[in-house]
């Protein structure tokens, strides 16, 4: 008998709040973490709107109680805080913690140092030690240890659906067997790397970003980590534990389509969210609300939309994207949005489409508008990737 | 946990792997710092349209994925997983450098779209039009494994068939400019990619009967650790026919130790990394051989560090670590 997947830890830290409380005040009253960006002196920074966690790597290595001369990558900053966070409120005891397996993602990884060091040559040694961190797995090591986690430790590079696949495996080992417990999510920082290849790539704008509008013409990249802690519900009853929610259905498919756009029916989206639902053993009717991909790029909408209207038919759940809150970020989308599913399931609320104005000519679907109470059983949560990478989540209140 | 059969293999490495020729009896010493890996003539596989754009772990990851494939006579696998430790790191090289001296304008995005670590494994969906589970691993010297945990997870949930793989390619300027000074060992490249299979058949020659990871074992814990990861699979010991170590001369390590001089003393011992070079995915390299090795029946005199070869070769246990962190186990049999 395959176990249900219990979520009894949380964490969270973008750019509308250092943590989970923070984040929930700053979503019921509206309040995005949009604007220039603060931190980064690129070339573009007047022509791009960024959510940016307003605080400098300095004071995130002191909220972590760091020595002083901690020089480490921001995306590790960040899924410290929010990891350190997740584990806390797991209430979990040392040797619990040990036991603990760690299911990480990023897709920056340590680049926002390694741009400030190039070019290489005539490197010194604390240039060497600091592209020690270049790689994905780092961030995901030095988690491990600052938290104590001894156990199966891994991370997951898929560009924006990356921590949704790594929330993805670390139920599919619970329900294995293979794991009792499991910390799962991930983390990315802003960097001139990722900020120059999406402008590159003509995809990023320049106002607040209008998911699903007419005249959405593009996305603010974002920064954050989020992180949950998953279990057997088993164990979660066993140690009276308040279970804030269950990680009923995931599904991972490959659109096949381009290495960066999407397909026009959604093929890849469509798969996922009918994995999901199979998982989950629910029908369509079933989802109650959903926190879609809705980037705001010309090709993601449209596409994410086909996509919608083919699992859901005439039948369209209310829907929103909350990347107007906290801009895109990128392989952290995936659980911060499962967390702020989280939050929605706990106060039957249902999130605000920020910026929206016209319902897109593509396909006429209206997201809601306004901050929303209903009650909620289902979340599905999508997350969409370069390389055709499309995950979903559902999250439930109940088993 | 069910057996995963492996019923094809492909690799490019610094020997000549990717030829059909005697397993490892020819074999080439290492370059002093740097060893490319022997490419094979890719045009004579992936067309030169397609081949434009490919840093050089593609091409090896595209054209190994693609052999394994064919090998197995299969088309389409239920899933395509894939490890790598630096992704693709020619092409964040590249718009590292067009960033910086370009200052940040007139940049084209080829570079970055081609940089994302899960690129070779999209590519290969794109070339197979497969929609199935598709994820990469990017955990430096653990990432071929946990590739291999989700295979045999993917196959425990009732897929038939899995294409899981490694790549990692050198680059240049991280790799000729950064910590690989006063180092014992060339720093390598390669990719390899299996077929794992559900079902043992007539085509499968060897099966990954368990795999391990832990990130931290203490030096006090880990015989026992060992000991029970064996017993936990009905073995022990005595039952191992070799272990494959990826240490090499100069690689002090107090686990490595462990391995030959407390638990496997009187085993026959394997290294590989003299053969494959440096790289997080060289444990890819080290699985392959075990599982050419039982396929063969045949123990290159090349991986032997210690110990005879007596009799058929059934069960091998392939450990992996990185400076005393990241523990791997594996046990590959015969079927």
């Amino acid at each position: 008998m395959s176990q249900s997947v219990a979520i009894t830890g949380i964490g969270i830290i973008s750019s509308i709040g250092n943590n989970f409380d923070e984040t929930v005040a700053s979503l019921q009253a509206s309040r995005h973490g949009i604007g220039t960006i603060q931190h980064i002196n690129t070339r573009h920074k007047d022509h791009i709107k960024v959510g940016e966690v307003p605080h400098t790597n300095h004071e995130l290595a002191e909220l972590l109680q760091l020595p002083t001369t901690t020089s480490y990558s921001r995306t590790t900053l960040l899924g410290l805080i929010a990891a350190q966070e997740a584990i806390i409120s797991a209430t979990l005891t040392s040797e619990e913690i040990s036991r603990l397996g760690l299911i990480s993602a990023t897709s920056v990884g340590g680049m926002d140092i390694t741009e400030q060091q190039y070019p290489f040559e005539n490197m010194a040694a604390k240039t060497e030690e600091l592209l020690r961190q270049h790689p994905a797995g780092d961030g995901t090591n030095k988690i491990a240890k600052h938290i104590g986690i001894e156990g199966f430790t891994t991370t997951i590079s898929t560009a924006c659906s990356s921590s949704a696949n790594a929330i993805m495996l670390g139920a599919r080992m619970i329900k294995a067997g293979q794991l009792d417990r499991v910390i799962v999510g991930g983390t990315d920082a802003l960097s001139k790397f990722t900020i120059n290849g999406f402008n590159s790539l003509m995809i990023l704008s320049d106002a607040h970003c209008k998911p699903f509008d007419n005249l959405r013409k593009g996305l603010n990249l974002g920064e954050g980590a989020a992180y949950l802690v998953l279990e057997s519900a088993t164990t979660a009853t066993k140690r009276q534990q308040s279970i804030l929610g269950y990680l009923k259905g995931y599904g991972n498919a490959n659109d096949a389509f381009h290495q960066t756009a999407s397909s026009a029916d959604g093929e890849g989206a469509f798969l996922a969210m009918k994995k999901a639902l199979e998982v989950a053993q629910l029908q369509p009717s079933d989802i109650d609300y959903i926190n879609a991909h809705g980037t705001a790029t010309q090709n993601n909408d449209a596409s994410e939309s086909a996509a919608l209207q083919r699992i859901f038919k005439d039948a369209l759940p209310v829907f929103s994207s909350t990347k107007p809150f906290t801009g895109h970020t990128l392989a952290a989308a995936g659980a911060v949005e499962a967390v702020f599913s989280v939050a929605a399931l706990q106060n039957n609320l249902v999130f605000p489409n920020l910026n929206f104005d016209t319902p897109m000519e593509e396909s006429g679907i209206q997201p809601n508008l306004q901050l929303t109470t209903k009650p909620l059983q289902n979340i599905l949560s999508n997350s969409f990737g370069f390389g055709g990478n499309c995950s979903s989540l559902i999250v439930s209140k109940n088993l | 946990m069910k057996p995963c059969y492996i019923i094809s293999s492909s690799s490019i490495s610094a020997q000549e792997t990717f030829e059909q020729v005697p397993f490892l009896q020819n074999v080439h010493p290492l370059e002093n710092n740097i060893s490319k890996a022997r490419y094979p003539k890719f045009a004579d596989y992936i067309s030169r349209g397609a081949l434009r754009r490919m840093a050089i772990g593609s091409k090896m990851g595209v054209l190994t994925a693609q052999m394994a494939l064919e090998k197995a006579a299969l088309t389409n696998p239920d899933a395509i997983i894939t490890g790598t430790g630096m992704g693709c790191i020619e092409h964040s090289e590249k718009f590292l450098s067009a960033l910086h001296e370009n200052e940040e304008q007139f940049l084209t995005p080829t570079s970055f779209i081609q940089s994302t670590h899960n690129t070779v494994g999209a590519q290969i969906a794109l070339s197979l039009k497969c929609n199935g589970y598709n994820v990469t691993y990017t955990h430096g010297s653990n990432s071929f494994e946990s590739a291999l945990v989700d295979t045999q997870l993917t196959l425990h949930e009732g897929a038939q068939t899995v294409l899981t793989g490694a790549i990692d390619e050198l680059g240049t300027e991280f790799i000729q400019n950064t910590h690989y000074k006063n180092k014992a060992l060339s720093f390598s490249e390669g990719a390899h990619f299996f077929v794992m299979s559900a079902r043992k058949n007539s085509t499968s020659y060897a099966k990954l009967t368990a795999i391990s990871c832990e990130q931290t074992i203490t030096l006090n814990n880990f015989e026992t650790y060992t000991k029970a990861f064996l017993a936990k699979h009905q073995l022990s010991v005595a039952t191992i026919d070799a272990v494959i170590l990826g240490s090499f001369e100069g690689d002090e390590n107090a686990y490595v130790t462990k391995m030959t001089n407390s638990l496997f003393p009187h085993n026959l011992q394997l290294n590989y990394k003299h053969l494959c070079g440096q790289f997080d995915t060289a444990s890819a390299f080290g699985f392959w051989a075990g599982t050419e090795i039982l396929r063969t029946q045949n123990i290159p005199k090349a991986l032997i560090a210690k110990g005879r070869v007596s009799g058929a070769i059934k069960t091998l246990l392939i450990y992996n670590q990185h400076n005393g962190k990241n523990h791997s186990f594996i046990v590959l049999q015969s079927c």
